[in-house]
């Protein structure tokens, strides 16, 4: 089942090219939504029969997710690609850009013609320059063929899609904050209600997917959503991109059914450095909380299961951790991020990320006092849900994950002055 | 309306409110920092968090809008500890500097953390410290107390029109910041310092001049335009220190403008008169009232005497009080001379025979806000009427088509249906044919457009400007715009330019039986003249022939708050008269609205109020009916009976279409904001702000024909009166037009406000 949705076709030498792609059936599905005059409510059915959930991170069921939008509000509406990938641990969406754009945006006129949009937009993260090159170029390709732009196919139907380039703030890949820097505004995001679905870009309608859901969508077109549901587990259909770093010995992109088990991903991706032991796994991006290896080793990569642990599937990014690693250290640097990727707009964001990157920095470098441990874990808490956007949650929640299964590395660390793991 | 539950009490609100509003009403205090009723809604400072029953998580309650059945609980556990969690980190970076913050005493932050904060902090941290903006002279700047709840970034892209203000950074590096080296130039700025609930942005004038709560408040009337706005004084040890707005919805809501709010300094102004002054000999001595007064009334009575009452004369400010303007023409009368007006910059009184009534708004000062669709005839709006614009503003915002027909096109910050700006020789014209498409007539351009949106929408007005009142052309443009308001089923109506430019007109100080009017006195003065809070360089028509004729009268006994300059070499007997803040006084605002106010602070040295001035002369000239006790006694007489019947701006007789002759170039002679009264002419802080206003401007084709280029002295005349003042361009303006406001010491040697002017290199 690897490689079966998305990555299909990365086997072939230049799979980018619209040549390749249509030679592995490539845009069959949107001639076959077009030909047939699939109506957008069957199309909607199957994707809610797919059991596909957002792929950027909050898993929320993408089927439903489009049945919110008014598609028969008059004036424009629009899709939104979210390929704001940012987040430390993540790097799928990049490859899906780089070796298969035309799925993606295949994905994204299917999403268009169904949610009845005027225009689509793909949010490209700042520092990858390259993959927005490639993605231009591919559009290039599919107005070439008629398959974006006037008339697409014949079917008196326009619809394009413009390729927007960030300039590399996490924040904005919150999905509103991504539409104000699409506005030209600075990436902040809104406060909801109203949703995108009602009051989205320029204040229309909008849907906004990740890359990876909106690629997976000529799958379910094609094959129906029952297959696409059986590829993964129930309410977790498909397969799922999972991005594993640090301490293994293959790391990369891994395109596996949802529920495989973790052990079978570390296998996959060569297992543990040589000569050393996992520690512990943070499943979904930096933002999640981590789980001690005993726990990960028993799981299996799916939204639900992983929910069960007290973390999250998140964006799928597997950050593998062995016996060497200094929990303080790497949160740290985990928080350093969040208090620097923080968008100031509210106040326990703006304020407490800095409260906590500077404690657990203090706690590091050997300054730490015994009583920080709580502190941490009481501004962690003031954070959490009490912000405009999920940032604020990111932030706490490694916080909270480190302190729930490490804090002995924390007290160690504040009583001694040095490192438990180190020893220095 | 939907039935909520907050805090166990039961509520009965109306649908769409928010919880906060709810909250508000009944009674029931929820901490808030960025939500301001008069903003939208951000959301960003959390401290207004509340727990909604079946919600997972607590919300804010100035975002949350109600809905049927709601159980919220503003004070529960969970709603307190996020309060005072969000009141934690409000306060880490926060220097708490209290002691050396002006806010200190009337601070939001500071209010509210007696309430939700702690006794000490946990942030044992450095803080941080955001360097200080110079936005002008306005507002003072302490970006480190700044708490990021973008009230005033909110203002700016809301209200004000412009936006001055923004956030730039991320995170914790976040700063609210004008653009980069700009300061800020909104005339509604000051507002920002109220918006503010931190010290971060406070009064510049008023810095370190006292603690709020040393301040004794009075409420009262600002003067320097006609919308009336209210405001309160505060003043300690008997000097005014600042202004602020008194709200009323009904008004200038809680707003005020730059020029309400910091003429004031005007009000402590070196030059003040503080004891009788009378010329013998050509020079002047100071002496006390009684030889100060019986020296006036011998030399009124002699040369009335040996004239005429028609040799009599008077000439009031339109800034001055009801009673005040009650009392001088009561003394005019008792004389036997009808020689009285305030109409100080009006230059066309022919329209006077068809008058029915005081010109007025035509409407109520909200109804502005409600207009669909409005033609603006002649005005500066945002100088001459900033909170006006405002809620024209507010109008546009929802739809109204705002169309102007003007001589100038200042950015208005507000979209604009259709204009046409010509010179004010062809506003008449052009006036005419939005008339003539609106009896069915075709014409090509501009006017066509501005008739087309004057036949949209239900409530719609034609507003004359103060451009218009003081066009050579009035009665004819009054003509026509009544005329054009009664094809299109608009109301009339004029922008007052002065706090009582209709209280003028109730209490009679204009000619009714064939007497001098304003133009005629200025143009060839009475041999007795008697000036009320005139300064004729800068409050009339025409200043040079106004201080040319004052100078050729036998007698000027000006009653004045200031030695101006111009008064010492014109007039023979000074009386000092107290401002505003130093006299009790009624002012009629350009909606009709009668608004009396008494004194904040005591009148400064000898002055007296104006009242007691004119009442003590008109005894001493041995008057009937000067027996007043009181202020009060003064305005029931003056105003008696309904004042809604006496206004009305419709002519009985229209004023047929002139054809105009005029020299090569025309001047467009606005009066500039900070030079439209005596009191702001001297506030410091505000003449600074604008310090650039003094150049003439025109537009690039008519600089090049004259061989200019923008930036070079230039010399301009009008008859005998000259200036030198600097070219500037401005391509908005209409050809062969040179700007050259008025009210400024280096305008005030030249003539009329719309007349021929000359132009060559200094």
């Amino acid at each position: 089942m690897a490689n079966e949705v998305i990555f299909h076709s990365i086997h072939l030498p230049e799979s980018w090219k619209l040549e390749n792609y249509l030679k592995t059936g490539g845009y069959d599905a949107l001639k076959k939504v077009i030909a047939e005059k699939i109506p957008a409510e069957e199309i909607i059915a199957q994707v809610k029969t797919s059991a596909l959930r957002g792929r950027g991170g909050a898993g929320f069921p993408t089927g439903l997710k489009w049945s919110f939008m008014p598609r028969q509000f008059p004036g424009d509406k629009y899709v939104v690609c979210n390929t704001d990938e940012g987040e430390p641990g993540t790097f799928k969406d990049k490859d899906i850009v780089r070796f298969n754009p035309h799925q993606l945006i295949e994905g994204m006129i299917i999403a268009g013609y169904t949610l009845g949009a005027t225009a689509g937009y793909n949010y490209i993260h700042g520092e990858i320059f390259e993959c927005y090159e490639r993605f231009e170029a591919a559009l290039d390709e599919a107005r070439a063929a008629n398959l974006l732009g006037k008339n697409i196919l014949g079917s008196g139907w326009d619809f394009d899609i413009h390729a927007h380039h960030g300039y590399g703030a996490y924040v904005c890949g919150e999905e509103t904050a991504l539409l104000e820097s699409i506005e030209g505004k600075k990436g902040q995001p809104r406060f909801k209600p109203p949703f995108p679905a009602s009051f989205g870009l320029y204040g229309k309608p909008t849907t906004i997917n990740n890359t990876e859901t909106l690629a997976s969508i000529p799958y379910i077109v094609k094959h129906g959503g029952q297959k696409f549901l059986e590829l993964g587990k129930p309410n977790n259909g498909g397969t799922k991109i999972f991005s594993v770093s640090g301490h293994v010995n293959k790391p990369g992109n891994y395109e596996i059914g949802m529920g495989t088990p973790f052990k079978d991903l570390l296998e996959m991706a060569g297992g543990v450095r040589d000569g050393h032991k996992l520690k512990a796994v943070i499943p979904g991006g930096s933002s999640v909380p981590v789980v001690p290896a005993e726990i990960m080793m028993d799981l299996t990569m799916d939204y639900d299961s992983i929910a069960k642990a007290g973390s999250m599937l998140g964006a799928g990014s597997v950050i593998v951790m062995d016996e060497t690693v200094c929990m303080v250290k790497a949160l740290e640097r985990l928080s350093y991020f969040y208090f620097e990727e923080s968008c100031g707009q509210c106040t326990p964001c703006r304020e407490g990320t800095g409260w906590l990157y500077r404690v657990v920095q203090r706690i590091e470098h050997g300054e730490g006092r015994q009583e920080d441990l709580d502190l941490l874990d009481s501004v962690a808490g003031n954070i959490m849900g009490r912000t405009i956007c999920a940032l604020g949650d990111a932030a706490a929640m490694p916080v909270q994950g480190m302190l729930k299964h490490y804090r002995d590395e924390f007290e160690y660390h504040s009583k001694h002055k040095k490192c438990m793991v180190s020893g220095v | 309306m939907a039935n909520i539950e907050m805090d166990g009490k039961a509520l009965s609100v109306p649908d769409g409110s928010t919880v906060i509003d709810a909250a508000d009403a009944a009674g029931i205090y929820i901490p808030r920092f960025c939500y301001h009723k008069k903003l939208s809604v951000a959301a960003n400072c959390r401290m207004c968090l509340v727990e909604v029953e079946k919600a997972p998580k607590l919300l804010p309650a100035c975002a949350t809008p109600v809905m049927e059945g709601m159980k919220v609980q503003t004070r529960s556990p969970k709603a307190l500890a996020a309060q005072k969690a969000v009141m934690e980190f409000m306060l880490i970076n926060h220097p708490l500097d209290c002691p050396i913050c002006d806010q200190g005493g009337e601070c939001q932050l500071q209010d509210l953390a007696v309430g939700y904060g702690k006794g000490g902090s946990r942030y044992q941290e450095e803080k941080r410290v955001v360097l200080n903006k110079n936005i002008g002279p306005l507002i003072s700047t302490d970006m480190t107390r700044c708490i990021h709840c973008t009230r005033c970034v909110r203002f700016g892209q809301e209200i004000g029109g412009i936006m001055e203000m923004g956030q730039i950074g991320r995170g914790e590096h976040s700063e609210i910041t004008p653009f980069l080296g700009h300061a800020v130039s909104s005339e509604l700025s000051g507002n920002m310092i109220d918006l503010c609930p931190v010290g971060a942005l406070t009064s510049k004038p008023f810095r370190y001049k006292a603690r709020s709560w040393e301040l004794k408040h009075t409420a009262s009337v600002a003067p320097h335009d006609s919308l009336g706005s209210n405001i309160e004084i505060h003043s300690k040890n008997g000097t005014v220190l600042r202004v602020v707005p008194r709200e009323n919805e009904e008004i200038n809501q809680c707003w005020l403008s730059d020029r309400d709010r910091f003429a004031y300094e005007g009000l402590a102004a070196k030059d003040r008169l503080r004891r009788p002054m009378i010329k013998q000999n050509d020079v002047w001595r100071e002496c006390d009232w009684q030889y100060a007064l019986d020296f006036a009334v011998h030399a009124l009575q002699a040369l009335k005497e040996k004239h005429g009452a028609q040799q009599v004369g008077a000439l009031a400010t339109p800034q001055a009080t009801v009673e005040e303007l009650f009392l001088l023409q009561k003394v005019m009368r008792g004389m036997g001379s009808d020689n009285v007006d305030f109409r100080l910059r009006q230059s066309d009184f022919s329209a006077d025979a068809g008058l029915q009534g005081a010109p007025w708004l035509g409407m109520a000062v909200a109804e502005v806000s409600k207009l669909d669709s409005v033609l603006l005839v002649g005005t500066n709006l945002r100088a001459d009427h900033p909170l006006l614009a405002l809620r024209l503003r507010q109008a546009a915002k929802h739809g109204a088509r705002v169309s102007l027909l003007n001589p100038l096109d200042d950015d208005l910050f507000m979209p604009l249906a259709a204009k046409a700006i010509v010179s004010p020789a062809a506003m008449a014209e052009t006036l005419d044919q939005v008339r003539r498409v609106l009896a069915g007539e075709t014409v090509s351009g501009d006017a066509q457009k501005i008739a087309a949106n004057l036949q949209q929408g239900e409530s719609k007005a034609v507003l004359l400007g103060n451009l218009a009142q003081h066009h050579p052309q009035f009665s004819e443009l009054h003509s026509l715009a009544q005329q054009i308001a009664a094809a299109c089923g608009a109301k009339l109506g004029f922008l007052g330019e002065s706090a009582n430019s209709v209280g003028g007109y109730l209490a009679g100080a204009l000619p009714a039986a064939g007497g001098l009017n304003a133009g005629a006195m200025l143009n060839n003065a009475p041999k007795a003249t008697i000036l009320l809070g005139v300064e004729p360089e800068g409050d009339t028509y025409n200043p040079a022939q106004a201080m040319a004729a004052l100078r050729s009268a036998d007698l000027v006994v000006a009653l004045s708050a200031y030695k101006s300059p111009t008064l010492l070499k014109s007039a023979d007997v000074l009386l000092p008269i107290a401002p505003f803040s130093e006299t009790s006084g009624t002012f009629v605002s350009t909606e009709g609205r009668v608004q009396s106010f008494a004194a904040a602070v005591k009148p400064l040295g000898e002055a007296r109020p104006a009242w007691k001035v004119l009442r003590v002369l008109g005894n001493l000239l041995a008057l009937d009916g000067f027996d007043y006790d009181s202020s009060e006694q003064v305005r029931d007489v003056a105003l008696t009976g309904a004042v809604s019947v006496k206004l009305n701006n419709t002519l009985k007789t229209l004023k047929p279409l002139s054809k105009v002759t005029h020299g090569a170039l025309q001047r467009v002679g606005d009066v500039s904001a900070y030079h439209a009264d005596a009191i702001v002419r001297r506030a410091t802080s505000l003449q600074t702000s604008h310090a650039a206003a003094n150049n003439a401007r025109m537009n690039g084709a008519l600089l090049s024909s004259l061989g200019l280029c923008e930036g070079v002295l230039i010399k301009v005349s009008q008859g005998e009166g000259s200036a030198e003042l600097k070219a500037a361009r401005d391509d908005k303006l209409p050809d062969a037009c040179v700007r050259v406001a008025a009210g400024s010491a280096a305008t005030a040697t030249l003539g009329g406000l719309f007349d021929e002017i000359k132009v060559e290199r200094a």
